[in-house]
This record gives structure tokens, C-alpha cells and sequence, in this order.
């Protein structure tokens, strides 16, 4: 299975399913691979998906991507340890790939049913930029008869507050797209803040579209509580000290990172906030303070 | 010879004749035989019997009595009895009146033969007058309540074994108890101490214990003597150290060893090693590492099959150390290097306080990898660490500054990194480690410098701790008494009575200060520790 047709196969997954997280869409394509692949050994196998996961994350620089190929490949690892026998151990695998996809495609689900207690009825609503997961909780909300009002920034330089706010009026939900700028001036009429994440790290803090860290700055000055909604496959095993210190591939753009020479005159597209600024995490793990992330993740990697 | 207080007791209730071999013997040094120790504790058993049996209440308004004359003594006679408390009888209440005044006195550390004298003439009158004075005074809950009979119940708070409480007679007095069991020297405190610290030891460091012991001394080990003498000297200091140290003495205690005859190996050796704990323990507290690694030891040992054979097992025992000691420090250090490693990015500015071991060896691997950085050194009185790693970090050709302490401030802007090493890691994610350190972490918050911590696993305790007063040590105050000109104004503190020296050697750095604790086991966040420890018993 070569380079194109995978990344052709990873694409039409998004197209077909716009709905999708990048991260499960990814995850299918290395079923797929998996299903596909005539490897001999599981040692062979292993370093062929390893293979297949940087080709996506050439394709698709986002963390989730990253982070659900990390955790497809160990929870595939382990079953290698099981069977000796390559084919058992390849239906093994496909089961519980299939398994594994079904879990994390209820994962929004679950995390819109712990979030919408938290919306009050009259509630004002702070977001950023376009994410699934706070729509998906929005329609939860709205569904529970709440009433509450949205504030959304434009969240530029690819203007995706926009299609958020288009969204929510279908949902017939009061919203107000607002510039970035003007995060300072609204956070005072505003109750509270809901922003998802495209990884969570290891120290509890998250990685999201830039702008993300100077509202949670201005919402702990405010003292808004600030809440992070994000599946539990966005856990990935990065440990941030600061801003610079996230790594070069996951701040911009794929075609970016190919194209151009001169990184410094391009624009970092995310940004990373610590974990003493979120207040609580809303994860289909459940409701999680940011110290009992790496609770989890050592539960899951160690 | 240093008085085992004990002794004195049983002075008066039984035939001297045995009492005085006994005695004899141990100023002798030589070991008691089982014989000898069996009737010492059966002798005990029955003073502590016969004591009960005696009314309570007259022995109660006799130490009433010697409350107001002992009212005088100084501060660490603080009010240790609460009503309806188990308490240790009248009689050797005022045994440590005398003693806690001179240590506050001048610096007399041990007791002259005629006090003893006095003290037990004194105990004696004591209780002849309790005698005349039977059925005299009615029912009191009075404060000072000795030993309660077994009948009434009471009960009894349980202090574990780490809590050191040396402003608390009865546990002084159990203390003592214990090491005459164990013939070991009992050290005693020296110099005025602070009042908050008086819970503490301070001992000094011109009075090492192995003075106070025979020579040869057939009751403790000569390889655990001379490692008791280097820990007391500050000859071998630093946690993995220390450690390191311990695990050979114990081998070569090990190889020495045979089993006597009717005993099994996994129970006698055990029971051979709780003394030289004991005298280790006296010549300078036990570190958190040290306590796992003697932990992991008394496991191994107790592990070993009855029908082992003796020179299998201590081939095992010996294995099973040295495994230890490659797995939890030599490759701990590795995997810590490898991960540190990726946190330091070229041009960085990296801080150290001190020398720790493990920071030193990060270091120069990184520097091996031609990593680019700088690294400033900060340092602080009296022990001057700081210069032992600037040696060795210089030594490998990386660019170093040097400041004390209270530059820190002036410094740190210069920062893009602290790095810190780490005496223990408690269970509620609080950094133990050399005083200076959460002054440190402090001051890099402020100016929102990382901080990371780099600490093995073995080093992590159960122990959880707030504040640097509750557990901590003291080191020897005479040695803050020299500057830098060599004038010595303070030589004569101890004859100021409002003076006090106090040398701290630990403390403690709550976790919002810290970043990152990187271990062998990877980066986790401070507050990941309990995370660790649990995994680690469900492993074990």
C-alpha cells in the first residue's frame, strides 16, 4: 500500500464525513492499512504503520492526527504481545481496531452529555474558533430547553469563528461573532468560557487554535471559569515548558512546513496553554482537573 | 563511659549481683548472649508490673510535686501528658528534667557518675515518700498520670517510628530503651536549639558517636562503624551517595556473615542488621533513599527460602543489591539523561542549585551531545556545594557562572531553565531537598522561569509533608560560626543566652512551583507522584 493511495483514502474519509475529528478519520485509514498490508512479521508490521502514521501527519499536521496514530499503534502493540501466530494476531488486531473506532466514535456523545449540566439557563457563552466537540455540546444544551446566548471570535487568519457562528444560528442559537482583540472587553458580560482542544499534554495543559492562551490569561483575571472539551484520544505525550517549547511540525500547516524555508516570517497557527489557567476538562473519561491527565495517560501508556 | 539510663532503674527492685554483669559487660562491649538478654527484658517486664501495681494516685501527687520545682527547667519540658493518656511512670519523669537542663545549659554532653548517682538517691527518696503518702489523695485526673494499669484501656496514641520528638521525654526515654537493647551509644544533643526546631537532633560533629564505643566493638560491624563515621563527618553526603555507600557496607556485612547454629538466615540476618540501622540512624538521620533501599533489603532477605544454603543465599543477597543498585541508580541515570535531554535546546541558560549528582551527570551528557548551553551555578553558605559542581562542570569544558544565593534574583532573568535535583519526593507531590531550593523554585515562578526537578524513583517517599518544620535536620551549628575573613565573632554564642545558631539542611518546595519532575519512568507533573507510588506497590 503506497504513499498516495493512503492519503488518498485518508482524504476522501474527511470529505465523506465532515462531521469526523481528523484524528478518527486518520485512525480508519490505518485500519485500512492494517487490513491491506501483506507484511510478514509483526515487528515488519509494526514499523510499516509507524510509517503510515508520518505519512498522515505529512498530510495533516494537526496533533490529534499525531496522537490517534500514537495510541492506534499501542493499542494494537499490546495484542502483539498475546499472539505469537501473524495471521490470528492480524484478526485480533482488526477486531479490536474496529472496537477501538467504535468507542471513540461514541466519544463526543459522551462528552456532550457531561458538559450541558454545566450551561446554566441564561447562560453567556465564550468560544473560540470553529470546534466539533463545543457545537456538539451547544446542541446538547439547546436540545435540554436551555436557553443561553454565545459569543464567538472571529479567530482569525482562516476566519473559522464564522462557520461556528453560522452553525449555532441554524440551532437558533443568539450569537455574536466578536474580533480577537476584543477578548479583554467582552469577558466581563460573559459566565463562562468553553473551548476544545486539538491535544491535551501530559502536564494537563492543552494545545488549541492560537488564541486560546490569551483567553484563558484573561479569564483567570477575570476569574471565568475556563472549561476544555476534548475526546480522550486527543491525550498525546508531549510536555510543554512554554510557548517555544512546542515542537516546530504540530505549530504550523503541512503545506507550510513543506513549502517554505524561512519558518520565523510564518505565523504560528496554535498555542499552548498551561494547565494552571483550566479549570476542568471534559473528557469521555469523564470530568478530569488538569493534574488527573497525566493520571489517565499513565494509565494508558504505562 | 555514656550512661544508658535504663540501668539506673532496675537499680533498686533487684538482687544488684546479676544487674552489675550485666552492666559490666556492656562497658566491656562485649555482646550479651541470648541468656542475658532474655533476663534483662524479663527483669523489665516485672519492674514495669510492680510499678502498676503501686497506687497510681500518691506517685501521681509526687510528680505533682516535682511539677512546680521542674516548672524552672527550660522550654522543651513542654506539657506532654494530656488527661487520660497512657504516660510513662513518675519515676523516670524526673530522670529528664536534669537532663533536658544541661543540654540548654553549657555544652556538657555527657552525665558524670555522681549526677547519675544523684538523680537515682533522688528517685528513691521519691518513691519512699509516694509510700508514706498511700491512700492519702482521692481520684484526680491529674495531668501528670503515670502508667495506667492494663485494666483501664486507655487509649494509646501511636507514633510511628519516623517522628522524631526529642522535646518529648517518653519518647526519648523509649528511644534510649531501644538502643541499651541494641548496645548502641545513645548521641546526645548539643548546643541551644531553636524553639521551633527543638523536636529535632543537633548534634555536634567534634562528638561523633564511634568515641562512645569499645574498641573493637564485636556488636557492630567495623565496615558499618567507619560508614556511620563518614556520614557523621559529612565525609560521603548526598542522597544517591549515601545510598550507595550503605548498599556496599551492607554486602561486606553479608559476606561476613554466617549463620549461627539453630537460627534460619532470613530471620537472623534481618534481626542482625535493625542495630546497625539504629547506630546509623545515630550518627546521621536516615534518608528517604536509604530507607527504601533498607526496605528493599529486609524484603529480599525475609524472601529467601528456608532450605536455601548459606553461601547460595548471600550469593543471591549479593546479586540482588547489586541489581539494585544498577537498576534504581546507574540506569535511572541514563534514562533520566536521555529524557532530559530533549528539554534543553540549544543557547538555553540552565540554573543549578548546588550538587546534586544526577543534575552533574545530565549536564555533561548533554554537553557530550553538543548541545549548546550555558550554566550558572548557585551556591550557599555553610556548605558550599556549588564549587564541587562548578569543578566537575568546568572540568568538562562547559561555560559556567558562579553566584550565592542571594543574587538569585539579579540572575534570573538571565534564565531560560532551573534545573534541580531532589532529596525525596513526598507522596502529596512536595519536592524534599537541600535548604535554598524552594527559595529557588520561588523566585523562578516570579519571573516565570521552568522549573524542573529530576529525582529517581527510589527516592520517592510515602511520607507527605507541608512545611520544612516537621520533619527535618539540623546540622552542627558551630559550623556557621566562621565567615569569610576568618573572624569569628560568634566562638562564643553558647555563653549569650539569646542567641541560637540554626543550620538547617532540608526543605521543602510545594508543586505550583515546580514544572516538570522528570524520572526514570519519564516527564510527569509534580502532582503525578501518588500516580507512580501506587503503580510501584501494585508492581511489587
Amino acid at each position: 500500500l503506497d504513499k498516495i493511495v493512503l492519503v488518498e483514502y485518508f482524504r476522501a474519509q474527511m470529505r465523506k464525513d465532515p462531521d469526523m475529528a481528523s484524528a478518527v478519520a486518520a485512525i480508519r485509514t490505518l485500519l485500512e492499512f492494517l487490513k491491506r498490508d501483506k507484511g510478514e512479521t509483526i515487528l515488519g508490521l509494526r514499523e510499516s504503520l509507524k510509517w503510515a502514521t508520518d505519512c498522515l501527519t505529512g498530510e495533516d499536521s494537526s496533533v490529534a492526527v499525531s496522537s490517534g496514530g500514537e495510541l492506534f499503534l499501542r493499542f494494537i502493540s499490546l495484542t502483539s504481545l498475546e499472539h505469537q501466530d501473524l495471521s490470528r494476531c492480524k484478526k485480533v488486531m482488526e477486531e479490536r481496531g474496529e472496537l477501538f473506532l467504535e468507542k471513540i466514535s461514541m466519544s463526543r456523545t459522551k462528552v456532550a452529555k457531561l458538559c450541558h449540566t454545566f450551561i446554566k439557563d441564561g447562560a453567556k457563552i465564550l468560544t473560540h474558533s470553529y470546534s466539533r466537540v463545543v457545537l456538539r455540546v451547544l446542541e446538547k444544551a439547546a436540545a435540554e430547553k436551555k436557553r443561553f446566548s454565545v459569543y464567538v471570535t472571529e479567530s482569525q487568519p482562516d476566519s473559522a469563528g464564522r462557520q461556528m457562528a453560522e452553525a449555532l444560528r441554524k440551532l437558533n442559537v443568539p450569537v455574536t461573532v466578536v474580533l480577537d482583540a476584543a477578548v479583554g472587553y467582552v469577558l466581563e458580560k460573559v459566565d463562562l468560557v468553553i473551548v476544545g482542544a486539538e491535544g491535551v499534554v501530559e502536564s494537563g495543559g492543552i494545545i488549541n487554535k492560537i488564541g486560546t492562551y490569551q483567553m484563558a490569561v484573561c479569564s483567570k483575571a477575570h476569574n471565568k471559569p475556563f472549561y476544555v472539551v476534548a475526546e480522550s484520544f486527543k491525550f498525546v505525550r508531549l510536555y510543554p515548558l512554554n510557548q517555544q517549547d512546542v515542537p516546530d511540525k504540530f505549530k504550523y500547516k503541512a503545506d507550510t512546513l513543506k513549502t517554505v524555508q524561512n519558518l520565523s516570517e510564518e505565523h504560528p497557527m496554535i498555542d499552548y496553554t498551561p494547565p494552571s489557567l483550566i479549570t476542568l476538562l471534559f473528557t469521555d473519561l469523564g470530568v478530569l482537573t488538569p493534574s488527573a491527565v497525566s493520571d489517565e495517560l499513565i494509565k494508558l501508556y504505562l | 563511659t555514656d550512661v544508658i539510663i535504663e540501668s539506673s532503674v532496675g537499680y533498686f527492685t533487684e538482687g544488684p549481683e546479676r544487674k552489675d554483669d550485666i552492666v559490666k559487660a556492656k562497658q566491656e562491649g562485649k555482646e550479651l548472649t541470648k541468656e542475658e538478654k532474655q533476663r534483662l527484658r524479663k527483669e523489665k517486664k516485672q519492674q514495669k508490673k510492680s510499678k502498676e501495681k503501686k497506687d497510681d494516685k500518691p506517685s501521681r501527687d509526687s510528680e505533682k510535686e516535682k511539677k512546680p520545682a521542674s516548672a524552672a527547667s527550660p522550654a522543651p519540658q513542654t506539657p506532654t501528658q494530656p488527661p487520660a493518656q497512657k504516660a510513662p511512670s513518675a519515676a523516670p519523669a524526673p530522670v529528664p528534667v536534669p537532663a533536658s537542663e544541661t543540654p540548654s545549659a553549657a555544652d556538657k554532653p555527657a552525665k558524670s557518675k555522681a549526677e547519675l548517682k544523684a538523680e537515682r538517691r533522688a528517685r528513691q527518696e521519691a518513691e519512699r515518700a509516694s509510700k508514706g503518702k498511700k491512700g492519702d489523695v482521692g481520684p484526680q485526673a491529674a495531668p501528670g498520670k503515670p502508667k495506667a494499669p492494663p485494666s483501664e484501656l486507655q487509649p494509646v496514641v501511636k507514633r510511628l517510628p519516623e517522628h522524631v520528638q526529642v522535646d518529648n521525654p517518653e519518647v526519648l526515654k523509649k528511644l534510649a530503651k531501644k538502643l541499651e537493647r541494641q548496645q548502641i551509644p545513645l548521641r546526645s544533643d548539643y548546643g541551644y536549639k531553636v524553639s521551633l526546631f527543638s523536636h529535632l537532633h543537633q548534634y555536634s560533629r567534634k562528638a561523633p558517636l564511634t568515641q562512645q564505643l569499645g574498641i573493637p566493638s564485636t556488636v557492630i560491624h567495623p565496615a558499618i562503624v567507619r560508614l556511620g563515621l563518614q556520614y557523621s563527618q559529612g565525609i560521603v553526603a548526598g542522597s544517591n551517595a549515601r545510598s550507595v555507600a550503605l548498599l556496599h557496607a551492607f554486602k561486606q556485612v553479608i559476606r561476613d556473615y554466617t549463620t549461627p547454629p539453630n537460627e534460619e538466615l532470613s530471620r537472623d540476618l534481618v534481626n542482625r542488621l535493625k542495630p546497625y540501622i539504629s547506630f546509623l540512624n545515630q550518627c546521621r538521620p536516615l534518608s528517604a533513599s536509604m530507607g527504601n533501599a533498607i526496605k528493599y533489603i529486609k524484603k529480599e532477605i525475609s524472601n529467601i527460602p528456608s532450605q536455601c544454603k548459606e553461601e547460595e543465599a548471600k550469593r543471591k543477597l549479593l546479586n540482588c543489591i547489586d541489581c539494585y543498585i544498577n537498576e534504581k541508580i546507574v540506569l535511572a541515570a541514563k534514562a533520566i539523561a536521555k529524557y532530559s535531554i530533549e528539554k534543553i535546546s540549544d543557547g538555553d541558560v540552565i540554573l543549578v542549585y548546588g550538587c546534586s549528582s544526577l543534575v552533574n551527570h545530565i549536564l555533561c551528557e548533554a554537553f557530550e551531545k553538543n548541545r549548546k548551553f550555558r550554566v550558572i551555578v548557585v551556591d550557599s553558605r555553610p556548605r558550599l556545594e556549588g564549587r564541587e559542581a562548578l569543578r566537575r562542570l568546568v572540568q568538562k569544558g562547559i561555560n559556567c557562572t558562579y553566584v550565592l544565593i542571594s543574587a538569585v534574583s539579579y540572575i534570573l532573568p538571565e534564565v531560560s531553565k532551573v534545573f534541580l535535583g531532589a532529596h525525596a519526593l513526598l507522596a502529596n507531590g512536595y519536592v524534599m531537598s537541600r535548604v535554598g531550593t524552594s527559595q529557588i523554585a520561588l523566585v523562578a515562578k516570579a519571573f516565570n522561569v521552568p522549573v524542573l526537578v529530576c529525582c529517581e524513583t527510589y527516592k520517592f517517599c510515602e511520607r507527605v509533608q507541608t512545611d520544612s518544620f516537621v520533619s527535618n535536620e539540623l546540622d552542627d551549628p558551630d559550623d556557621l560560626i566562621v565567615t569569610r575573613t576568618g573572624t569569628t565573632q560568634l566562638e562564643h554564642w553558647q555563653e549569650v543566652p539569646s542567641l541560637g545558631l540554626l543550620n538547617l539542611v532540608y526543605d521543602v518546595t510545594p508543586p505550583d512551583f515546580v514544572d516538570l519532575v522528570i524520572t526514570d519512568l519519564g516527564m510527569i507533573p509534580c502532582t503525578s507522584v501518588p500516580v507512580v507510588l501506587r503503580v510501584k506497590n501494585v508492581d511489587q
